[in-house]
């Protein structure tokens, strides 16, 4: 694995999990929509848009599907998506941490066989 | 009780939304590319291949699916934890796996089988938790 490996999968694995926490903060400072009516949601979203934090997200998310890309130009399949199965350790690691979300054993469990299982799919 | 029910369910419905959307779209996209073809990374290439994509009704309904998942996937975050709703996000690839094996007749790989059965254990363990961990006011007074 060259260092140009590395470096684009810390940037895939941290540009989802920033970006994902990043667009967890702007959705939950909007708060909910009021009902799940396509009129409500149209609000929600013109709502959530005009947050920061939105266009906080969008660019990081941007850039680690780019990483995503260009690493599967580089690597093969069964290599590169069980790499990235990381990341549901890493943005677990960032909602218990950044977000402060309770995370109790058996959600760490959980995501742990999701973690494996995802590996496994893509290597199978 | 009876909101924490509600909660429950309505998070429950997203995430499928979002699942499904996701997989939908990603379908969609992969099929319209294959009827286009190989694109020709030479500048007439890709100008051919842009107007190809931008004129297939196939890869419009994909990206539509796409937009629905984003906007399931904003919603659902807006009351759900996020280390609730991502693990359970890995779902659809069991399903993918299982519309691999009932529509296209794939054979499926034994360690491909136990990774499905580990994310549907794993996504089973999550979901028993509570969807939502953090308090709503605290979290409305986080503005960019």
């Amino acid at each position: 694995m060259s260092g140009g490996t590395i470096l684009l999968l810390a940037v895939l694995i941290c540009g989802s999990t920033f970006g994902e926490i990043a667009m967890t903060y702007g959705m939950k400072a909007t708060g909910e929509p009021a009902r799940l009516r396509p009129k409500a949601l149209l609000i929600f979203l013109g709502r959530a848009v005009c947050n920061g934090w939105f266009w906080v997200a969008i660019p990081l998310m941007a850039l680690s599907f780019y990483a995503l890309l260009v690493l599967l130009s580089w690597e093969p399949v069964s290599f590169v998506i069980p790499a990235s199965a990381l990341s549901y350790v890493v943005g677990t690691l960032g909602a218990k941490y950044i977000l402060k979300e309770e995370v109790n054993a058996a959600r760490w469990a959980g995501v742990i066989l999701v973690c494996i299982g995802v590996a496994l799919v893509a290597a199978g | 009780m009876a909101s924490e029910k509600r909660l429950r369910i309505k998070t429950l419905v997203m995430v499928l939304a979002m699942v499904v959307c996701a997989n939908a779209g990603d379908l969609l996209l992969k099929r319209g590319m294959t009827e286009i073809g190989a694109v020709a990374i030479t500048p007439s290439g890709v100008l051919h291949a842009f107007w190809m994509t931008v004129t297939s009704a196939t890869i419009w309904v994909g990206i539509l699916f796409l937009i629905g998942f984003m906007v399931s996937y904003m919603t659902v975050l807006s009351w759900a934890d996020y280390s609730y709703v991502m693990p359970a996000g890995a779902f659809g690839y069991a399903i993918l796996t299982l519309l691999a094996v009932i529509l296209l007749h794939e054979s499926v790989s034994p360690k491909r089988w136990v990774g499905v059965v580990l994310i549907c254990v794993g996504v089973l363990l999550v979901g028993q938790t509570k969807p939502r961990t953090t308090e709503a006011a605290a979290m409305q007074k986080v503005t960019a």
